[in-house]
């Protein structure tokens, strides 16, 4: 019985030097049980063709440069088992560098803004050090613990890639940046904190620009979970007195006010309340074309105010909100 | 089989702009003889936003929603994504940090109610896939689908981060879901194979970054259009409203004329079992698809 699988992989190719459009080339191989993305690499490039571009180093999944796509999906190609992917996908595996558009060759991209986004939020401590302290500074279990995983990121960058925001909107952080901002902020030995805050909670390139379609959380090989810190850095805006009002800032804080009132979230108040009077004007259209469908509902000639049902025991709402609300805006 | 019995969370969309989802749901269950309870005590989930601004609060609150769910000795649905996981994510929370769960009891005691984490929460698409079955479902199809090109698209919520969704929500793997393709075949249709599917329709960001939210929709509008789809489907009436109301405004920002009929899920198995045009609630869609009952 043979222990290997023949599987097709289509690798993009790309030399931006020479070459005026990407192309893909299809190689097959016999991949076993065992071998990982890593190793189909150094196979096409070892047994097809030595011009096959791609980072690699310490093959131990902890210098995050062999970052790929297979199918779409974010690979760290040393930790990756091949088989795994064959099972998800089926025997034609499409090799993708994390960016086409920023492919330089093969599967190497021009990682530039990430690194560039990565120093702005100030990635380390930044303190008054005694040159000649007399003891170690203490930092308490709690204070360790909060900073979660956030210092397990190795900048591998596939959550970075992953990101749809980012293709979008190119001034965004993205996850791996709110990542070590979050980790360098909670830090108590910084002095950069309310910063990184500030800088974190900037329309267009801070957190409120964050889609939450959790992409960030799959792509990541080390399970950090960035947008679980991305949560954090929103909560600390808030706990730490930063938020400004906002359209963003207003809409977070904003559900409540519909939840008081009936239970459920007000949508067309917290249109209203977020954007303000003057700022309705771009919605008329949309309210226009929601009127005429049905989904907004006249109540009394004025539309969907008051047309919203409450809750059963829209009581029991109100005193949780009232004994249980931590945050302020 | 012994009849399937669900506490439905409705969700706040449901009971507001989409109207059309409410029904569908409800006749589907009908149909396929699904008993409901409604859950008229749950409140918002807070849509991820109310946990931006406060998360213990909103801990607390969705932590009464399910409640009302276990209290009843029942699995809680949902009929959004976001519902599914801002409920979700506070009972993985809740089921796994006993020093959080007795906090938030501390809270709900005072309305005379504590969370015991006895009950399953799962999307109606899995309920309808995992417990009721697609052969069964495949017996009670009516008017088969057979005309369209349908393209499904998944939603962020249902299937990221996928080791929410392992134990009672599908347990997808979010690069290649399959569920809504398999639902789709099971009622004749013909799905719909386009990379966009698993992504993310930009709703969330809406008001604050309104221009990242369009590109996004319009990316997925138009991968679906491009391989030739008649309908969109999903299972999140965020992703609905996203993609149905904006069609034109879109198009304008793409270049490109937009337009497709997006259904919510339950509607398009409504279509498929022959309920009446009211229950299925056409009219309500932006993007006209009331063509499509009758087809």
């Amino acid at each position: 019985m043979s222990n290997t699988t023949k599987v097709t992989i289509k690798a993009f190719r790309f030399n931006a030097e020479t070459d005026y459009l990407p192309y893909y080339k299809s190689y097959e191989m016999e991949v076993g049980k065992d071998e990982l993305v890593l190793d189909l690499l150094n196979r096409i490039k070892w047994e097809h063709d030595g011009s096959f571009s791609y980072r690699r180093s310490c093959r131990h999944g902890i210098c995050g440069a062999c970052g790929i796509k297979v199918n779409g999906k974010p690979v760290l190609s040393c930790k990756q088992n091949a088989m795994a992917l064959v099972e998800l996908f089926g025997n034609e595996l499409t090799f993708d560098p994390q960016s086409k558009k920023r492919a330089i060759k093969d599967m190497i991209i021009d990682k530039s803004d990430f690194w560039e986004k990565h120093a702005a939020v100030k990635p380390f401590v930044v303190a008054d050090i005694d040159e000649h302290p007399i003891h170690e500074t203490k930092v308490t279990k709690e204070e360790v613990e909060n900073i979660l995983d956030a210092d397990y990121c190795i900048q591998c960058g596939n959550c970075h890639y992953a990101c749809p925001v980012l293709e979008a909107n190119e001034e965004f952080f993205g996850p791996a940046a709110f990542v070590a901002a979050y980790r360098f902020t909670v830090d108590p030995r910084d002095n950069a904190g309310k910063e990184r805050l500030k800088m974190t909670s900037q329309p267009g390139q801070g957190v409120w620009d964050c889609v939450k379609c959790f992409e960030c959380a799959e792509a990541c090989p080390k399970e950090i979970n960035p947008i679980e810190k991305i949560t954090r850095l929103h909560n600390l805006e808030f706990e730490k007195g930063i938020a400004t009002r906002n359209v963003a800032t207003k809409h977070a804080e904003g559900f409540l006010r519909g939840m008081k009132k009936t239970g459920y979230l007000d949508e067309a108040d917290i249109v209203l309340y977020s954007e303000g009077i003057l700022g309705m004007y771009k919605h008329i259209p949309t309210a226009i074309k929601m009127i005429k469908s049905g989904k907004i509902h006249w109540y009394s000639g004025v539309p969907f105010i008051n047309s919203i049902p409450k809750i059963k025991n829209l009581d029991e709402v109100q005193k949780l909100i009232k004994i249980s609300q931590t945050n302020k805006l | 089989m012994s009849q399937l019995h669900y506490a439905l969370f409705t969700g706040c969309t449901a009971k507001q702009s989409t109207p059309e989802l409410l029904s569908s749901t409800l006749a589907v269950a009908k149909k396929l003889g699904i008993k409901i309870t409604i859950l008229e005590e749950a409140s918002c989930c807070g849509a991820s936003h109310l946990q931006d601004f406060d998360p213990f609060l909103s801990h607390v609150l969705n932590a009464r929603n399910i409640c009302y769910a276990e209290k009843l000795g029942l699995t809680m649905i949902t009929i959004c994504n976001t519902c599914q996981l801002n409920s979700a994510m506070t009972k993985h929370k809740l089921d796994t940090d006993p020093a959080y769960r007795a906090r938030v009891n501390e809270k709900l005691a005072e309305v005379g109610l504590e969370y015991k984490g006895t009950s399953e929460i799962k999307h109606f698409l899995y309920a309808i896939i995992d417990e009721y079955g697609l052969e069964n479902l495949k017996d009670k199809v009516e008017i088969p689908l057979s005309s369209f090109n349908i393209a499904p698209f998944y939603g962020c919520h249902n299937i990221r981060p996928s080791e929410l969704h392992h134990k009672s929500n599908g347990g997808e793997n979010p690069y290649n879901p399959s569920s809504l393709d398999d639902l789709i075949v099971a009622l004749e249709g013909h799905p719909v194979d386009y990379k966009s599917k698993n992504k993310c329709c930009g709703f969330h960001v809406e008001l604050q970054a309104n221009h990242t939210s369009e590109i996004l929709t319009g990316n997925a509008l138009l991968d679906a259009i491009d391989n030739n789809a008649d309908i969109m489907v999903t299972p999140c009436p965020l992703c609905h409203l996203k993609m149905d109301t904006y069609q034109d405004t879109i198009g304008k920002v793409m270049g490109r004329d937009i337009e497709l009929p997006v259904l919510h899920l339950p509607q398009m198995v409504a279509l498929a079992l022959g309920c009446s045009e009211k229950e299925i609630g056409l009219k309500y869609h932006v993007t006209k698809a009331k063509h499509l009952k009758g087809a």
